[in-house]
């Protein structure tokens, strides 16, 4: 039946254009949490009345994070082409999409993680200082847990943009979904292919998207 | 315990300066419950904020349990405030955290051992009274009992001091009162020294032995609640003391009674102590060819006993009036005639 609805999809191809979407997507992610969450918390810590409060580091934070969050992705793509270079020695393949996707998306993600820190009541962290809590302590048990809903729905809207990064990564050689839509469908007129990579496409995130909220839903105590 | 010596705090803002504080100087001994009451803006909250340094002086120096708290940071601040707790009004739970996670917080933030820590939970619930409470978060808490989780989470370290900032305005009367007598049962079994500040004169003569008003940013007078209540000096302090003693509403029924009353006298009493139980008032109708017309009436309990204001008009011969006040006097009550405004 599939094979009569869709009968140019190579579905070993399929599978590993899947397989490769996914891996880029999961560590992208990954990375994207831990590294957006620091720049977040630093643009947080360093804003006006904050305990890191200092303009200089804030504005220079927030520039350098609206600058990379500006620029369209595929424009990011072809200008971090010699960075990847000079980092793995190849454009191609999926690991060389993964710098191009971080730092498209952990801007993105920070911007997310600093309107979650601000929805915390001051008073909480006010409470923890006068407890005598260290900043760290503050970052860890205050500031994490109590924007934790936040935080990962934040993460899962952040996911759903990487899927489709790395379909437009594919384009320029990373593989997965939209490389292969891009080459088998698209440039060899096989509509079927690309009609089929979109429908894995958005069961992906469509799976994302529900892992998301319902660890969102779990998470929130309030 | 607590000495405050030339205190001032001057905040820059983009429109220019604003002193919160000025010229303050305090001194609060060990075990005591000490009010500071103002409206908002007085710098009530600026002032409690001084004594666990999270706001520092501009002027002055702040003493704490025998430490210059305006001088030090860092390590030595954070161990500081361990043993200056701070409650808050709006409670300030981590929402994250059952009720027993959030009493353990301060714990684990002195390094206490986990076995230890549940042990000094489990003793901290039982003294706030939250037994069977422990699992719930705090959405499931009544304002109350959040108040309650909050106590137990200052009192966790054993402080030496409790700093409560406006703890029971966000509660509703009947659940203040159960507040307030927590604190003073605390007060009274550890010993523990507490300052508070708050806008409602009925927390300073339920709990506080001293109280300071503050306007402006200054300490307007200061002193015993019972002497501050009897002898209000400032006006801000007249009308806190009016909060309670009720003479507010009865302004307009003195106003009426002056109207159909035209005759005699309106006068307002104040007993203090024991003299609440005397019978004066048959005493001048019996002595003194006089009528004495009740127009209004209120007891206070306060913590060195009761305070009790009587407005009455006393009518007759001009000579019978006076000598009838004069009797009043001589047993120790304060009189005030009231004249047409």
């Amino acid at each position: 039946m599939l094979n009569q609805l869709f009968p140019n999809v190579d579905w070993l191809d399929m599978w590993e254009a899947t397989y490769d979407t996914l891996y880029m997507t999961v560590i992208s992610t990954g990375i994207t949490f831990v590294l957006g969450l620091v720049i977040g918390i630093l643009l947080f810590l360093t804003s006006p009345h904050q305990i890191w409060a200092n303009k200089l580091v804030n504005l220079l934070t927030s520039s350098l994070v609206n600058i990379f969050r500006s620029i369209p992705f595929i424009v990011l793509v072809i200008l971090l082409i010699p960075f990847t270079k000079f980092l793995l020695g190849t454009i191609r393949g999926v690991e060389a999409a993964l710098p191009a996707l971080i730092i498209g998306a952990a801007p993105f993600y920070a911007r997310l993680v600093l309107i979650a820190l601000r929805e915390i009541d001051k008073g909480v962290i006010e409470a923890a200082r006068s407890m005598g809590a260290k900043t760290s302590t503050i970052i860890w048990k205050v500031l994490i847990p109590e924007s934790l809903p936040a935080l990962l729905s934040g993460i899962t809207v952040t996911a759903v943009a990487l899927v489709g990064y790395t379909a437009m990564a594919g384009i320029i050689g990373a593989g997965g979904l939209g490389n292969l839509a891009f080459i088998d469908g698209f440039q060899r007129s096989r509509d079927d292919v690309t009609q089929m990579a979109t429908i894995v496409i958005l069961v992906i995130v469509f799976i994302l998207q529900f892992i998301g909220d319902f660890i969102t839903t779990k998470t929130d105590k309030r | 315990m607590i000495e405050l010596k030339g205190i001032s705090k001057i905040y820059r803002t983009k429109n220019g300066e604003i002193t919160a504080v000025k010229d303050v100087n305090l001194s609060i001994k060990k075990g005591e419950i000490f009010g500071i009451i103002g409206y908002s803006g007085a710098g009530k909250s600026t002032m409690i904020r001084l004594l666990n340094g999270l706001e520092k002086p501009s002027t002055g120096t702040v003493e704490v349990n025998g430490q210059q708290i305006s001088a030090i940071s860092g390590t030595q601040l954070r161990q500081a405030r361990q043993k200056i707790s701070m409650i808050f009004q709006h409670f300030n739970l981590l929402w994250s955290r059952t009720v027993e996670e959030n009493i353990a917080f301060p714990l684990e933030i002195a390094g206490v051992a986990k076995a230890e820590r549940a042990k000094r939970v489990k003793e901290l619930i039982d003294l706030v009274g939250l037994t069977g409470r422990e699992k719930a978060y705090p959405s499931q808490l009544s304002g109350g009992q959040k108040q309650r989780v909050g106590i137990a989470r200052a009192l966790a370290n054993n402080p030496e001091v409790l700093l409560c900032d406006e703890a029971t305005s966000a509660l509703d009367p009947e659940t203040t009162d159960a507040i307030l007598d927590l604190l003073l049962d605390i007060n009274k079994r550890l010993g523990l020294t507490i300052v508070l500040i708050t806008h409602e004169m009925h927390v300073i003569h339920k709990i506080c032995h001293r109280v300071a008003v503050m306007e402006a940013g200054q300490v307007v007078e200061s002193g015993e609640v019972l002497h501050v209540f009897q002898n209000p000096q400032a006006e801000i302090t007249k009308n806190f003391v009016m909060q309670v003693s009720g003479t507010k509403e009865s302004k307009e029924s003195i106003e009426q009674i002056l109207v159909n009353y035209p005759t005699g006298k309106i006068v307002k009493l104040t007993f203090i102590g024991n003299k609440t139980e005397q019978p004066v008032i048959s005493q001048i109708i019996k002595e003194f060819d006089v009528e004495v017309n009740i127009v209004h009436g209120n007891i206070t309990q306060t913590t060195s006993g009761p305070y009790g204001t009587l407005i009455v008009q006393i009518d007759g011969k001009a000579n019978q009036v006076e000598e009838a006040l004069k009797l009043l006097e001589s047993r120790e009550i304060q009189t005030e005639v009231i004249d047409h405004a």
